[in-house]
């Protein structure tokens, strides 16, 4: 059935012109052609042996920060989750009681945090609303699954392993260094791993 | 008495207060106010957030007070005139009273459970700098319980003594005062007696920051998180009528209903706000009013409509014209 007027014959039994029909100069052409791809830059990579660079800034697989002791950053006030437009982050909050000072930060942690990877649209805006400097997005790559729920990070995949610290020093830019810098953000003591003013409160 | 209000003149009967009168007008020109509180006496001259000027006292005297006077505190006299947003010298002097609340407020908002509903960190927004220029070490305590159900958390109070005021005009009998002086001034019970009386609880309404908060609520959710509804159960000791604060079915807290200036309407019961923890319990009658612009109310989307019609002035007002209809 045909649809529309527009389609355009382009060759119905259409007869072969001398030069087409001698074949040899078709080949050399196209021979020339793939040829001349031999001494030009290369489109690909040998991947996975290479890698092409990243961007220092690429907003992949995020990471719940842990301060200089080792304690988390996170204190579940939610703020991420309501600046979430895909609504990907979930918490549930719990106290901290008396002797997890060096587990959790804060008088308040997440027992539970989740991002849901398939949700999420890795805008950083988590990233931009966090007062704790806890949450930030990583130049790490999501990994594939074959399940939909595995999809769903908690706090085993999001937050950092203490031996195995995530630089996202790279993320901050020079403004943000010198603002946090400031005496009244107390909570940014530590930058680039040094304690700018100490005294811990709280 | 015909009093003009940031050029709007209103008649109000004789002792109403400056406040009060702006209050009628509506909330264009109210100032803001951290420690009056309509439904208790003799509160407010505290806090000092609702100054205003006066620039003529009266038709008999029409001399302009020296001072910024509390419009809480201050009767209007016939023939007034008073600025308040319309006065660059009151919303400076605003900024330093705020600047002055915020002293030894500490910063731990994403902590503490008033977060989002907070009257201080509305005021800070609204009327504070940025920048704090305070550099020394701020008054600090220990958490208080008083009683199983209330965590007094003192270093977040501003001492506006309003559930001082409410355990003396609401309870029967006073078990909390403020003890010390000045900047040493603190909320304490009688060797942290237990405060029990069946509206005792009302305290944690009356705080407008979150120096006093309900245990059975505590970090239990944020509260843009859950959504406000009004409900009501029959109740032999109060009215019953509250607002119930859900998370899906759960109801995770119950306090009083709030009317625009963010003071309780109807105070209610202990066994109310804190026995009552079940959807069975109430019958809800629809969702509670939040401000448009409140935290609360973000995510809900129930004024997505709105929201486009909005949206499409915007952009006729910028010249924008749908794709399809392009010509």
């Amino acid at each position: 059935m045909k649809l529309t007027n527009r389609s355009k014959v382009v060759s119905d039994n259409k007869e072969q012109t001398g030069m087409e029909k001698l074949y040899l100069p078709g080949i050399i052409k196209g021979m020339l052609i793939t040829g001349s791809h031999l001494f030009k830059r290369r489109a690909t990579v040998r991947y996975p042996e290479e890698t092409r660079p990243m961007a220092g800034v690429y907003r992949g697989w995020h990471v719940l920060k842990r301060d200089e002791n080792g304690a988390e950053r996170c204190t579940a006030c939610g703020l991420c989750a309501v600046a979430c437009p895909a609504e990907a982050i979930t918490m549930e909050s719990a106290e901290r009681k008396k002797g997890e000072e060096s587990l959790y930060r804060e008088e308040k942690y997440a027992k539970t945090y989740e991002i849901n990877m398939l949700r999420c649209i890795f805008c950083g805006l988590c990233e931009e609303a966090c007062p704790k400097e806890a949450i930030f997005l990583t130049d790490r790559l999501v990994d594939t699954e074959y399940e939909r729920e595995d999809f769903v990070y908690g706090k085993s995949k999001l937050v950092e392993k203490i031996d195995k610290r995530i630089d996202v020093s790279k993320r901050q830019t020079l403004e943000v260094a010198e603002f946090k810098k400031l005496p009244g953000l107390k909570h940014n003591e530590v930058w680039e791993g040094k304690n700018l003013n100490k005294g811990n409160k709280h | 008495m015909k009093v003009t209000i940031d050029g709007i003149e209103i008649d109000v009967p004789k002792g109403t207060t400056i406040l009060q009168a702006a209050r009628l007008i509506g909330p264009q020109v109210a100032p803001p106010a951290m420690c009056y509180y309509t439904k208790l006496k003799t509160s407010g001259g505290y806090c000092r957030t609702c100054i205003v000027k006066v620039t003529q006292g009266s038709t008999a005297n029409p001399n302009p007070m020296p001072k910024p006077v509390a419009s809480c505190r201050t009767e209007v006299m016939d023939g007034m005139v008073v600025q308040n947003f319309s006065s660059p010298e009151i919303l400076e002097a605003r900024k330093g009273v705020v600047e002055f609340l915020l002293i030894n407020h500490p910063l731990d908002c994403p902590v503490c459970d008033q977060a989002g509903e907070c009257k201080l960190q509305d005021l800070g927004y609204e009327n504070g700098s940025a920048k704090t220029r305070y550099e020394f070490k701020r008054r600090e305590y220990e958490m208080i319980d008083i009683g199983d159900k209330i965590k007094l958390h003192m270093t977040r109070c501003i001492l506006c003594y309003r559930c001082v005021k409410t355990a003396e005009q609401i309870t029967d009998k006073r078990l909390h005062g403020v003890v010390h002086r000045g900047d040493a001034s603190e909320i304490s019970t009688y060797i942290e007696q237990v405060i029990d009386n069946d509206f005792s609880g009302n305290v944690i309404d009356v705080c407008p920051v979150g120096a006093l908060t309900d245990k059975t609520f505590r970090f239990k959710q944020r509260v843009w998180f859950t959504k406000p509804v009004d409900a009501h159960r029959n109740c032999d000791k109060c009215c019953g009528k509250t607002r119930v604060w859900l998370k899906g079915e759960e109801v995770v807290r119950v306090t009083a209903r709030k009317d625009q200036w963010d003071e309780v309407e109807e105070f209610i019961c202990n066994s109310c706000r804190y026995d009552h923890k079940k959807t069975s319990d109430w019958v809800i009658e629809g969702p509670s009013p939040i401000h448009r612009n409140s935290v609360i109310s973000q995510n809900h989307y129930q004024n997505l409509n709105e929201l486009k019609v909005q949206v499409m002035k915007q952009q006729k007002a910028l010249g924008f014209m749908p794709i399809d209809k392009k010509p």
